[in-house]
């Protein structure tokens, strides 16, 4: 027994793990929250698109000897606006601007790197991620953009969710949509600029996005959605990292393959929408509709 | 044309033009709606049914002419109006249950930040009693059938306590019975001094059921009482093709 108690707790031990747990916790919450609204409101790309764009702020951060982070922010939310002003104008579709703005941005990124000369480990541990690296004015930052972001999605609940489900309709009853919209893009931003030092920009989405839509098979109601997929969120987190410990893989990996495992897992038993239930509707309770005769 | 009761009417619309990218969808449209009616709106497809109701909420900004809701002029966001938007522009997908969706009707009178309350929840309640779902409201809006699914957006119309509704296609795919009671729940509305206002295309129900009638195809062909609009010659006009209209006792009867 004590064996199995050490074996868990072996790795907290040390304090870089300790930082790495409390980042990735922080995020698994917060982009489950985040990503909630992501996924109702199709938004993935968005989600994948701001990473990327944030790297032009990064690098240029880099060059100019700033925060990697700061710039990695700055970058996102300009990003984030003009997606969000170029998609309002209704003459381009938001998938197209988005996928300018992103690749621009991530244009800018490569075009400023390759003026540098040789391997530059700080801005790739951006694009790959670095959980372990972490320290803890990165975890207090993480906390408190964290913690910000999810003050905002609570006190501003009724107005996302409003703006979210109907918009034309919550504008019509006074709400401030506009304010919403861009508010919730920001939110996007914020979320994927804590979640960048940990997964990288190419595995930030996953984050955004599978713990909320495993959420999505299990439970009726939004806020049961976003609980339960920050539940997942940070099961991910801490399976990922005792995964990177003994078996010495990525961390950011295996914390997104958790992830993709719970999801494929909700598909196939959820109760309500798993592919095991559906299949099964189809024969069986034909029958027992007729024998309880109560249908 | 427009029957003179001295009050202020609910609706008064005058030389109003709007469209989308240079192109009028509505043409020196000018018409009004007494206060306490059941008003229809019908027209065939692309007259501008939608547009008009988006110009009256303050949803969409008019090119010129002016739209004037219970004598004050209509404000974005400033809106005494209750509004049920066809079924088909909203995501039933998404994990709300219905009483969710109800309350939705109280946010505008909440006010930022603050929370719905339990007189919005009773005042929600109400509303999908008054439209016999009240026993579903726990459901998720993705399990309802299409007429629960309008009668759930009527409810929360409803949750908004307005004098003025506007319903656009609140009639589509609902089957007969189903039809029977929401023009019996209009009926009931309107004995309340509400004042309705419908988009639909079903012309049988606004001829036999309506109090007032606006033709519409970009331009107003008629308004008034439907006996009066809804003539052989007036309804060719609106839809650009021949109509048959069968008056018989008490049920109009309109087709193709």
């Amino acid at each position: 027994m004590t064996e199995v108690v050490d074996t868990l707790r072996e790795p907290w031990t040390f304090e870089f793990m300790q930082r790495a747990l409390i980042v990735a916790v922080v995020i698994g919450v917060v982009s489950a929250v985040v990503g909630s609204f992501v996924i109702l409101k199709g938004m993935a790309f968005i989600g994948d698109a701001l990473p990327h764009a944030s790297f032009g702020g990064v690098a240029i951060a880099f060059v100019l000897g700033a925060n990697l982070q700061l710039g990695a922010a700055v970058a996102a939310i300009l990003v984030a606006l003009a997606i969000g002003f170029i998609g309002n104008r209704g003459t381009i579709r938001y998938d197209t601007a988005i996928g300018i703005m992103f690749i621009a941005g991530f244009a800018l990124g490569l075009l400023v790197v390759s003026r540098q000369d040789g391997y530059v480990v700080d801005l790739f541990s951006f694009v790959f991620g670095n959980v372990l690296g972490v320290s803890w004015t990165d975890v207090w930052i993480t906390v408190g953009l964290g913690g910000l972001v999810l003050a905002v999605v609570g006190l501003f609940y009724k107005e996302l969710l409003f703006t979210a489900y109907d918009p034309s309709m919550a504008a019509a009853s006074g709400l401030p949509v506009n304010a919403a919209r861009y508010g919730l893009l920001i939110l996007i931003a914020i979320t994927v600029v804590i979640a960048l030092q940990v997964m990288g920009i190419v595995l930030v989405l996953a984050m955004l996005v599978a713990p909320p839509a495993t959420a999505q098979l299990l439970t009726r109601r939004l806020p049961a959605m976003m609980a339960l997929g920050a539940v997942f969120g940070v099961v991910s987190a801490v399976v990922g990292l005792y995964a990177a410990w003994y078996a010495d893989v990525s961390a950011s990996a295996s914390i997104v393959l958790t992830a993709t495992a719970l999801f494929a897992l909700a598909f196939l038993f959820s109760p309500q929408n798993g592919l095991l239930r559906q299949a099964h509707k189809w024969e069986p309770d034909r029958s027992t509709e007729g024998a309880a005769g109560d249908a | 044309m427009s029957v003179e009761t001295g009050q202020t009417p609910a609706v008064a619309v005058s030389h109003l033009r709007a469209g989308y990218n240079g192109n009028a969808a509505l043409d020196d449209v000018t018409f009004t709606v007494e206060k306490g009616c059941l008003a229809g709106l019908v027209g065939p497809n692309g007259s501008g049914k939608s547009t008009l109701l988006q110009v009256i909420m303050g949803l969409k900004k008019p090119w010129s002419g002016e739209v004037e809701v219970s004598g004050r002029k209509v404000k974005v966001g400033h809106s005494s109006i209750g509004y049920a938007p066809q079924a088909e522009l909203v995501d039933w997908s998404f994990p709300v249950t219905v009483l969710d969706v109800v309350i939705m009707g109280r946010y505008g009178k909440i006010g930022l930040v603050r929370r719905p309350g339990e007189v919005d929840r009773e005042i929600a309640l109400h509303s999908l009693e008054r439209v016999n779902m009240a026993e579903f409201r726990e459901r998720r809006v993705g399990e309802l059938s299409g007429g629960q699914q309008r009668r759930v957006l009527i409810a929360r119309a409803l949750a908004q306590e307005t004098d003025l509704l506007l319903l656009d296609e609140p009639l589509a795919g609902l089957d007969a019975a189903a039809q029977h009671d929401l023009l019996r729940l209009l009926e009931d509305l309107r004995k309340e001094d509400r004042t309705l206002f419908v988009a639909t295309h079903d012309l049988s129900c606004v001829a036999s059921d309506f109090d007032h009638a606006v033709l519409l195809n970009r331009r107003v062909v008629a308004f008034g009482r439907p006996k009066d609009v809804f003539t052989a010659e007036l309804l060719s006009e609106a839809f650009e093709r021949h109509l048959l209209v069968l008056p018989g006792g008490e049920r109009t009867l309109v087709g193709p």
